[in-house]
């Protein structure tokens, strides 16, 4: 009875009689919980295995390249100079910065939308477990994206020097560390929305009005009120993260930035990451 | 944990793999599951029954970790489901076939499972011929699956980590008749071999044919359970069709015994259990051509506590089709 059918599909679509259950022989013991790293490479395929997860990577790759392209083009024919940060950077910027917030956010929303949070939270009875092996996928996310950045800014830098452009190599290990930073808290701050909201439109319309109306609003009223224009240091984010951008924190920065993410960052994941625990799953 | 040989051959334990402890959950006003407790051993299949919102789902839900139960607990052999190390490969659970991303492929769905549980992928292969999906069916984005196919498919997810018990809330919701008698072979096949299967319906005659015990839950409480016979007891015994060569010969014979019964064209209702009555034949030299007990009376005892507490007429219970109980997940 426990003879393992033969990888062939069965003729009849409908088998009346057919009780084949082959049992497993099992060596993996039941008791043994399911470890952390296999949830994150299980939640690594399932943010790629979609076609929104496919089309928003290969956006990402497909616009970093048009975007490299057009650099390219414009240093070339106005006879700029670029350095390889100023490659990195635009490509890091635009589309990863938009996109990579994207897919953070549709990690989460996913599974409520498409209802496979049952099956996911059944397999997974601690949810914190998945909470923290999506986490650990967004950070994984970021840093191919920044290795992605980096690789097509040398390429790029590479054919602008080969059309003749005036090239310049240097690159610190400071920058790519804040480009990576910065990957990464777009990627776990659209998580976060995600987690709060658990709707995929309007958490990616909440993400972009945090993204650009946000500093907007910050800048108007700085302008508007003097209070506001001391408050906004220490209360806009995106404010905070313009020193890690253009090349390093100093020791109040450090502070402002510490507090900004805080308040919109590290407050919005504890707060989403308790309504994913107490949710109920339908 | 594979299911051993020992297990096939000693009779079927009693023991109590699954105990729900009057767990009661409310939602605002309306109380889905109040008070609800039972048993499933192993060896068993124990149907649940009742209608579309009298809480199935809810306490399918609460013993699944997803809903949390305002009072009363639910243990898997002694604990809880969240301290199971990995639950998929103890307890094979489909609450709702349609629950998965409709763009992933039925293969990668269950590729997704098994990863999860840690089993091989060659049981991918196995559970899709097991269920009876082909290769190129399994290649198929979920979205353009038939209800009858997403049901394979969620049972075999729930089969992936070869699991000693199963909790299926509709399962047969969908399936074509030859895919019920199907699904039927399969979840008797696997208690036979040791295992224990809970599963929900809210049709009587899906579960009275393979179930070993039933539990009747209407307005969120359990109503009855017990097995065919003990719940035919509540029910005071349904009588008993015969049909006879001569209908006429048996009429005098019921007559002269004091037998009460109608007639519903050539066949007779009688007041009398199939024993009686064939005996009665057997004396008196009738030739029977059918002797059977009644059903009616199960089913009459199931739609008289549920009906009260039944959202629409009992009739439409027998006329409904499965596709308006799609989303029974969606109760409460």
């Amino acid at each position: 009875m426990n003879t393992p059918i033969e990888g062939s599909p069965l003729a009849d679509p409908t088998p009346v009689a057919n009780l084949h259950l082959p049992a497993l022989a099992l060596t993996p013991s039941v008791d043994d919980r399911i470890p952390m790293r296999r949830l994150v490479r299980v939640e690594l395929r399932k943010a790629m295995d979609t076609r929104a997860g496919r089309w928003l990577i290969g956006a990402i790759s497909g616009g970093t390249m048009i975007v490299m392209a057009l650099m390219v083009l414009i240093g070339v024919l106005d006879g700029q100079a670029f350095d390889l940060t100023d490659f990195t950077q635009v490509a890091s910027f635009f589309p990863m910065s938009l996109l990579l917030p994207v897919l953070g956010v549709m990690s989460v929303t996913g599974e409520w939308s498409q209802r496979t949070a049952m099956s996911t939270f059944t397999l997974v009875p601690r949810r914190g477990r998945i909470v923290v092996a999506k986490l650990a996928t967004g950070v994984i996310l970021a840093c191919g994206a920044t290795a992605m950045a980096l690789a097509s800014g040398f390429a790029a830098l590479a054919v602008f020097h080969l059309f003749g452009g005036a090239a310049n190599w240097t690159l610190s290990a400071q920058a790519i560390v804040a480009f990576t930073l910065l990957q990464i808290i777009g990627v776990l701050t659209g998580f976060a929305f995600g987690m709060l909201i658990l709707n995929t439109p309007a958490a990616i319309v909440a993400f972009f009005g945090y993204l650009f109306i946000l500093p907007t609003v910050f800048m108007v009223a700085s302008n508007f009120w003097d209070w506001a224009e001391s408050a906004r240091p220490w209360i806009d984010f995106n404010h905070a993260q313009v020193p890690l951008q253009s090349g390093g924190l100093s020791g109040v920065d450090w502070v402002q930035f510490t507090i900004t993410a805080l308040i919109w960052f590290a407050a919005p994941v504890a707060l989403g990451a308790r309504r994913v625990l107490r949710a109920e799953i339908k | 944990m594979s299911l051993s040989v020992e297990a096939v051959l000693s009779p079927p334990q009693t023991a109590d793999m699954i105990s729900v402890e009057s767990i009661t959950k409310s939602y605002g006003d309306l109380t889905a599951v109040n008070d609800v407790s039972f048993e499933c051993a192993a060896g068993e299949v124990t149907g649940f029954l009742g209608p579309n919102g009298a809480g199935k789902s809810v306490t399918m839900r609460i013993m699944a970790g997803l809903t949390v139960a305002d009072a009363g607990r639910v243990t898997f052999k002694g604990r809880s489901y969240h301290d199971i190390p990995n639950p998929g490969r103890e307890i094979g659970i489909m609450l709702d076939a349609s629950a998965q991303h409709v763009g992933r492929t039925g293969r990668e769905i269950l590729t997704i499972g098994a990863m999860t549980m840690g089993v091989p992928s060659s049981r991918v292969d196995e559970m899709l011929a097991a269920v009876g999906l082909t290769q190129s069916e399994a290649k198929r984005r979920l979205g353009t699956y038939s209800l009858g196919m997403l049901q394979r498919l969620g049972i075999a997810h729930a089969l992936l980590g070869d699991p000693e018990m199963l909790i299926l809330d509709e399962p047969a919701n969908g399936l074509d008749p030859a895919g019920i008698r199907w699904m039927r072979g399969l979840l008797r096949g696997y208690a036979e071999r040791g295992g224990t299967v809970l599963l929900s319906s809210h049709l009587l005659n899906e579960v009275e044919l393979i179930a070993d015990k039933m539990i009747l839950i209407g307005n969120g409480r359990i109503v009855a359970s017990g097995d065919r016979a003990s719940l035919l007891g509540i029910a005071g015994g349904g009588g008993t069709l015969a049909r006879a060569d001569e209908p006429s010969a048996l009429r005098a014979v019921l007559d002269q015994a004091g037998l009460a019964y109608r007639d519903d064209g050539p066949d007779l209702h009688i007041d009398a259990t199939p024993v009686e009555v064939g005996r009665l034949a057997a004396q008196q030299q009738v030739v029977l051509i059918e002797l059977r007990p009644l059903q009616g009376g199960l089913e009459d005892l199931f739609l008289a506590i549920t009906a009260p507490d039944a959202r629409e007429h009992a009739d439409t219970m027998q006329t409904t089709t499965a596709h308006d109980n799609g989303h029974d997940g969606a109760e409460s």
